[in-house]
């Protein structure tokens, strides 16, 4: 699929619902190497296929925002977010 | 004695993630018998305990800090990395007790799958596994053994009788066990490499564990309310202002009680000795010491019960969240913001409460700035002079102008932590990235009495021990220097204007001309070093006034005709950035873990506090 057509899920709103497609972080993602940022949000359980639910958001520009993924909630910003490709979720109610 | 020589296992490391509830089994392994210190070179905490097995058994436990991987992003990671792959030889365990929480299991697994690579004995504890029942999660211990090859075994570290599965295990590992040896797989796993071990973890919990259909969200349903853009921020002030008070208010009854319980010694001390070097020595120095140092007891255990309470809560990470934009744009983390609200009662606690702050570069920042928030030692000498110098006007009809007076001193405080640190992140880690925030929010979980405790005692005798140690000392040297050499028998004057503080006031007093102070001013801060309400006191003396009930009140008649407006103000200005006060650089010294950090604070904030006073007092002067 193309980046077009995937949600990144620094730019969901919150209610969303989605299954990762794949993490892709550019160079401007972090403050951190794109490598780095990759292996961060895989070892928080951000991995492809694991579905996500954007359940809080923060009091200023909506940021950062808490993320249910497997069971687990993270809370992460929406810049890194950005790098976390996602498919609106198949079982969507 | 127990002979320990023939057991197969002798020291256990304890490895897991962050939040899977390893200090609550570290706890239940070990009871009281803790040792916290650090490790070798490094400013990293390390817990060690020792078990009593149910057989009889005695083993070392280690508590490793929490992580994801092996990785090492942290000195605290690098430790726990050093310390499984045996690089640490005075540390070497002869078995690892991987922590699982049992209700998150995706990145436990995946850790786990990489402990395995590392071919040391291992064993798998399924910890919380209460709570996971609860929730009608269900898992095979017995396939998940089969599948990683290695022991698993569930329990509840807050629960004896679900710990009793593990000590079994323990006791028969520790006696026969002889651990085949199996070489070291391990290498820093690509991020390829992590997807791989995620998807060995994932096949895993899909063989071995079943989760309920419907997930309990009563996490989620407090989140909604703890969280909300609007609610939640009003129940963080809220909570910040019952700690605030807290710290602030009820700790004042036992610190007087303190206080006046040392004074009562001092007097007997007095009574019995009569005036003289002795007395002074006990009384001055030794007593004053030790009781200043007790005397922020009843701060520190407040502070801490708050902080541990909101931490084992889970709500700490929330107040992080709520707070991260805010702090984030000076370079703060969100997690700073509860050690600098406490900083307004005593940088003390508040430096020592930097400690929840898992990355060094913000916590670094986190205690360098932590001085700057007006604590409560400041209240006297700005009660002092803004009662002697400024008049009790109201503006605008309503606002008293002393109220605003202090109200800005307050403000500058504040506005000048923001300051230095947002400097700090331009200049001092410029090369540092700050680390993305990316935080597990953990479910929430009501505290244990029992875990709560044994952390309180250990920060208590930390504090006891480390700065207290630090604290007497420099007490005891500046009694020295404000007693000796002592006064001729035909003295006129105070006995301290011929001791080392008056060569030294003397001495720094045309450094302290221009931004106005008189020589009588540059005495006083000498004594004034120990703490900053010292200086009160101290001021009392240099201008010769009795002790008594209302001596306060007469320095500040005797300064209204002794200084001028100008020197008033810079004295105040002098005092919202002055690094007066050696507990609190001792506890930079030790918590940051080197002299170079207690240097650099005395340093920025002697230099803030002198362009101060000096802009202040030719302003003044000006108008």
């Amino acid at each position: 699929m193309d980046r077009q057509e995937l949600t990144p899920l620094g730019s969901a709103p919150r209610g969303y619902r989605g299954v990762i497609h794949r993490i892709e972080p550019s160079a401007n993602t972090s403050s951190l190497p794109a490598d780095e940022i990759e292996r961060r949000l895989l070892e928080l359980g951000f991995s492809e296929g694991a579905e996500v639910l954007v359940l809080h958001e923060g009091p200023i520009a909506r940021d950062p925002i808490a993320v249910r993924v497997g069971c687990v909630v993270v809370a992460l910003r929406r810049q890194e977010a950005m790098a976390i490709l996602t498919h609106e979720s198949p079982y969507h109610a | 004695m127990l002979d320990t020589t023939k057991q197969a296992v002798r020291r256990i490391a304890l490895v897991g993630a962050p939040n899977c509830g390893k200090t609550a089994l570290f706890n239940a392994l070990t009871g009281s018998r803790q040792k916290v210190g650090n490790y070798a070179g490094v400013t990293v905490e390390r817990k060690k305990g020792v078990a009593l097995t149910p057989g009889g058994r005695s083993l070392e436990i280690v508590d490793l800090p929490g992580t994801y991987s092996l990785r090492a992003r942290s000195p605290d990671e690098e430790i726990t990395r050093d310390v499984v792959l045996d690089r640490r030889p005075a540390d070497t365990p002869d078995l690892l007790l991987a922590v699982a929480d049992a209700t998150n299991l995706r990145s436990a697994f995946r850790l786990v799958c990489e402990l395995v690579q590392t071919g040391k004995p291992l064993v798998l504890v399924l910890n919380m596994i209460d709570i996971a029942r609860h929730r009608g999660i269900e898992i095979e211990t017995d396939a998940l053994s089969r599948q990683l090859g290695i022991p698993v075994v569930a329990a509840c570290a807050v629960r004896r009788a679900q710990m009793a599965d593990l000590w079994q295990l323990l006791d028969q590992l520790s006696e026969t066990h002889t651990f085949a040896k199996r070489e070291n797989n391990w290498s820093e796993p690509s991020a390829t490499q992590l997807r791989n071990l995620q998807r060995e973890a994932d096949r895993l919990i899909a063989q071995a564990v079943r989760y309920p259909e419907k997930p309990d969200n009563l996490t989620t349903r407090i989140d909604s309310v703890l969280l909300h853009p609007v609610a939640g921020l009003l129940v963080l002030l809220t909570v910040l202002f019952l700690m605030f008070q807290a710290v602030f208010d009820w700790a004042q009854p036992p610190m007087d009680l303190i206080t006046s319980g040392f004074d009562t010694i001092g007097t007997l001390i007095q009574h019995l000795l009569g005036p003289g070097l002795v007395e002074s020595f006990l009384v001055d120095g030794a007593i004053a010491g030790v009781g200043s140092v007790v005397s922020f007891l009843p701060q520190i255990l407040i502070m801490f019960l708050f902080i541990l309470l909101l931490e084992d809560l889970g709500y700490m990470a929330r107040a992080a969240f709520l707070m991260d934009r805010i702090m984030g744009g000076v370079g703060l983390h969100g997690r700073a913001f509860i050690p600098l609200l406490s900083s307004f009662a005593c940088a003390i606690p508040g430096i020592m409460a930097a400690r929840v702050i898992d990355n060094r570069r913000d916590r670094m920042t986190t205690i360098l700035v932590a001085p700057l928030m007006t604590c409560s030692a400041r209240i006297p000498i700005y009660t002092l002079i803004i009662a002697a110098f400024i008049p009790a006007h109201r503006v605008a009809g309503f606002l008293s102008l002393q109220g605003l007076v202090m109200f800005g001193l307050y403000a500058v405080g504040i506005v000048s932590a923001l300051g230095v640190s947002l400097v700090a992140k331009l200049i001092f880690w410029r090369n540092q990235p700050a680390p993305p925030f990316m935080l597990e929010l953990p479910d929430y979980k009501l505290p244990r009495l029992k875990n709560v405790l044994i952390a309180l005692m250990t920060r208590v005798k930390m504090f006891l021990h480390r700065a207290g140690t630090t604290i007497f000392t420099m007490t005891v040297v500046i009694w020295f220097l404000a007693t000796f050499p002592m006064a001729p028998a035909n003295a006129t004057q105070p006995a301290i204007f011929y001791s080392f503080a008056a060569m030294i006031g003397h001495l720094i007093e045309p450094l302290l001309a221009p931004i106005g102070f008189t020589w009588q001013m540059s005495v006083a801060l000498v004594p004034g070093m120990a703490a900053r309400e010292v200086v009160v006191a101290a001021l009392g003396t240099v201008y010769s006034i009795q002790g008594g009930a209302d001596a306060a009140l007469q320095v500040g008649h005797v300064l209204a005709s002794q200084w001028t407006l100008p020197t008033a103000l810079s004295f105040l200005a002098w005092y919202i950035f002055a690094p007066q006060c050696t507990s609190t650089l001792a506890v930079i010294k030790r918590e940051a873990g080197g002299a170079r950090w207690m240097w650099l604070s005395f340093g920025y904030m002697l230099a803030l506090a002198y362009v101060a006073s000096f802009i202040v007092y030719h302003i003044a002067l000006a108008v």
